[in-house]
């Protein structure tokens, strides 16, 4: 671009440079931090759900330990999903029309069914089967206001007889049966509201949704890995290294394919180079500079990928409270490295004009509608659920593990 | 025996032209029902949005870059201060190729200070920075709402608040908007935003309330070098300057590539237009 035409519209616009469409010089941008955050916390939903999937689904018995605290963990992110977007609505007051009126065409129409199917028909269901024994036996011996919490969540079923523990259990696999591909489904979805925007080359993209739930699925697992750590050590519990070793093993092989997608998708834009590039170029160099090269692909995949790679090498040989540091740092890099891929992919397709001639620079509210307060609130809501979650739910460590489902008081293994 | 059942089978068919009457009164309800929505969109009664089919053609050749339009629609729809626009103007200033750098052209400057309005009757352009003798090629092009035939903006809405009327307005109904801004990520265009006042989406369209009582939208009635053609292909006139348009000219739409068919057409329009 000509330095004096630069300079010149600077002048008039002093938060784009080059040409943008005249509706595109906004001061905010049109999805702000709370769309980063709503891919963030549904991608999480969805990988620790997959993640207590491999116990449930593929008898991983080394992840038993942390079973109930990923469905836990996949609950209370849930709760929290719909928030930001419920937020950024022009118009807040109209949302059930999305539910009432569905326009079938639309990407995000979709999303009100895929979201209740997901908590009403998967994970309150199979939690429910999973805890239901637990609730029975805990209505019995809890007094007061927490025991009737338990009593109500029987709903009523308090049949523990051999063939009634059964359905539960088979109820429960059949449900997380359904569950993978509803995971999938609900995250791969969030990816198609992005990859469905032709007008964006940033976003339109066939591979979009497939890196989303990659990216899921690694999220989801460092949360996990990142919460049963935490847990562990403000319960001042030792952590089952079994269960955390196959956690790493699990974290690090995802990593590698998501890396290689999202790196194949960086080579397929070099190569195919198609219109837009040239401002595509622009953003990885300048605009998400240190998001994306540093935060997303150094802090939040190379770094990961090293130390997990190095400790699947080296495997025992790694001193045991080394290898539990590594594997926490690991984690808490992934999930921030995640955080910044939301926000390069929603941040990233709004810092160009679509006329390709320009890019534009915002001012992130602090706290307003959708500014930085608002979407530090709904971040720390997760937590929050989780907390009172598992003090309710996983008081006891012994419980973390998932049910076995043995009709009482015979323990056969 | 035979009587009876023969009486069913009768019965059984008045029914089913009952039914059959009964079906195409509720289609035709449902029709008016929804060509209410029109009205609601500013359309007066009796308006048949089935009986129309619009088109805006635009001559860039003929474009002066006065920007009367874009101040028109501002005025005429309401359209809020600040950087929101129906409609606006661009200037494409396209430099000579610098003498053996082997290229046809110089990188386009292109710029749309204001949409183009004009303040205090002086052209919102600033004198181009490079001296004369070294520009190629000026030209203004004014850019609207492209009435794609499919249109990305419709195919996103959540709720449906945003449609194509049969007569090929894109419209959109701001008392069901939940302004979720999926539309404006959408359009190619950059012909939507989001009115900072109702919340809710907002584009040009085609000036509707005046189209639809046999006036021509704002900017094309202002238009001092008719440079912008408006018409009805269903109803078109011995001299329709949609059909001199269209004899006349070669015709381009924008991002052919996009396949949303838009029902604006230019006339020499720069492959630097997009």
């Amino acid at each position: 671009m000509i330095n004096e035409v630069t300079n010149l519209v600077v002048e008039a616009l002093p938060q784009v440079q080059g040409y943008v469409y005249p509706n595109e010089a906004n001061v905010h941008p049109v999805w702000s931090v709370l769309i980063v955050i709503y891919p963030y916390i549904t991608g999480l939903v969805a990988g620790a759900f997959i993640m207590a999937s491999l116990v449930r689904v593929f008898n991983v018995k080394a992840l038993a330990p942390v079973y109930r605290l990923s469905m836990l963990t996949a609950l209370a992110f849930l709760l929290c999903a719909t928030l930001p977007l419920l937020c950024h609505l022009g118009h807040p007051e109209r949302n059930y029309e999305v539910m009432m009126t569905p326009h079938m065409t639309s990407p995000m129409a979709i999303f009100g069914f895929v979201y209740a199917w997901y908590l009403m028909a998967v994970l309150l269901l199979e939690l429910w089967f999973d805890f239901r024994q637990d609730f029975v036996r805990w209505s019995k011996t809890t007094p007061g206001f927490q025991g009737l919490i338990y009593r109500v969540l029987t709903l009523g079923v308090t049949d523990l007889s051999e063939k009634s523990v059964r359905l539960d259990m088979k109820m429960e696999w059949v449900l997380s049966i359904i569950g993978i591909p509803s995971a999938f489904l609900l995250h791969g979805y969030v990816g198609f509201i992005f990859g469905s925007i032709k007008a964006n080359p940033w976003w339109g993209n066939v591979l979009m949704p497939i890196m989303f739930i990659l990216s899921a699925i690694v999220s989801g697992i460092a949360l996990c890995v990142f919460n049963y750590i935490v847990l562990s050590w403000i319960r001042r519990k030792a952590v089952d290294m079994r269960c955390l070793d196959a956690m790493a093993m699990f974290l690090f092989y995802a990593l590698v394919v998501d890396a290689v997608i999202e790196g194949l998708d960086v080579f397929h834009r070099g190569f195919a180079a198609e219109e837009g590039f040239a401002v595509l170029q622009t953003m990885i160099r300048e605009k998400l500079f240190y998001t994306l090269n540093i935060g997303q692909a150094g802090i939040g995949t190379l770094l990961p990928l090293v130390m997990l790679g190095s400790l699947q090498l080296l495997r025992k040989r790694v001193p045991e409270a080394a290898r539990r540091t590594m594997i926490f740092f690991s984690g808490a890099m992934i999930l921030f490295g995640v955080l910044m891929m939301r926000w390069n992919v929603v941040m990233g397709g709004q810092f160009f004009s679509k006329s390709f001639r320009g890019v534009m620079s915002y001012k992130t509210e602090f706290a307003g509608q959708e500014g930085w307060l608002l979407a530090a609130v709904i971040m720390c809501l997760p937590p929050i659920i989780l907390t009172v979650l598992v003090k309710l739910f996983l008081s006891d460590s012994k419980e973390l593990q998932p049910s076995e489902h043995l009709p009482e008081p015979s323990a056969k293994t | 025996m035979k009587n009876q059942i023969s009486r069913r089978g009768s019965l059984l068919r008045m029914g089913g032209a009952i039914a059959g009457l009964l079906t195409i009164s509720v289609a035709r309800t449902a029709k008016a029902a929804v060509q209410k929505v029109f009205v609601s969109a500013n359309a007066p009664k009796g308006y048949d949005p089935t009986k129309h089919k619009w088109l805006m053609c635009i001559d860039d050749n003929k474009c002066i870059g006065c920007g009367l339009c874009a101040e028109a629609c501002k005025k005429e729809n309401g359209v809020p201060e600040g950087p929101y626009f129906r409609t606006w103007i661009e200037r494409y200033i396209i430099p000579k190729p610098k003498p053996g750098s082997g290229e046809t052209r110089g990188e386009a400057i292109v710029d749309s200070p204001n949409g183009g309005i004009p303040k205090g009757g002086v052209s919102a352009f600033p004198e181009p920075t490079l001296p004369k003798d070294q520009i190629e090629h000026a030209f203004f092009v004014p850019k609207l709402c492209n009435l794609c035939e499919n249109p990305p903006c419709v195919q996103v809405c959540p709720v449906g608040a945003t449609f194509k009327a049969p007569d090929g307005a894109v419209l959109i109904d701001p008392k069901y908007c939940i302004g979720c801004a999926f539309c404006v990520q959408a359009c190619p265009y950059g012909a939507r935003f989001l009115n900072p006042v109702s919340k809710t989406a907002e584009k040009c369209t085609l000036c509707y309330h005046r189209i639809t009582r046999n006036l021509k939208p704002a900017c094309v009635e202002i238009c001092p070098a008719e440079a912008r053609v408006f018409g009805d292909l269903n109803n078109l006139k011995a001299d329709d300057p949609i059909q001199k348009f269209y004899e006349k000219n070669r015709v381009q739409v924008l991002k052919p590539h996009l396949g949303t068919e838009p029902r604006v057409l230019y006339a020499a329009l720069d492959k630097e237009v997009r």
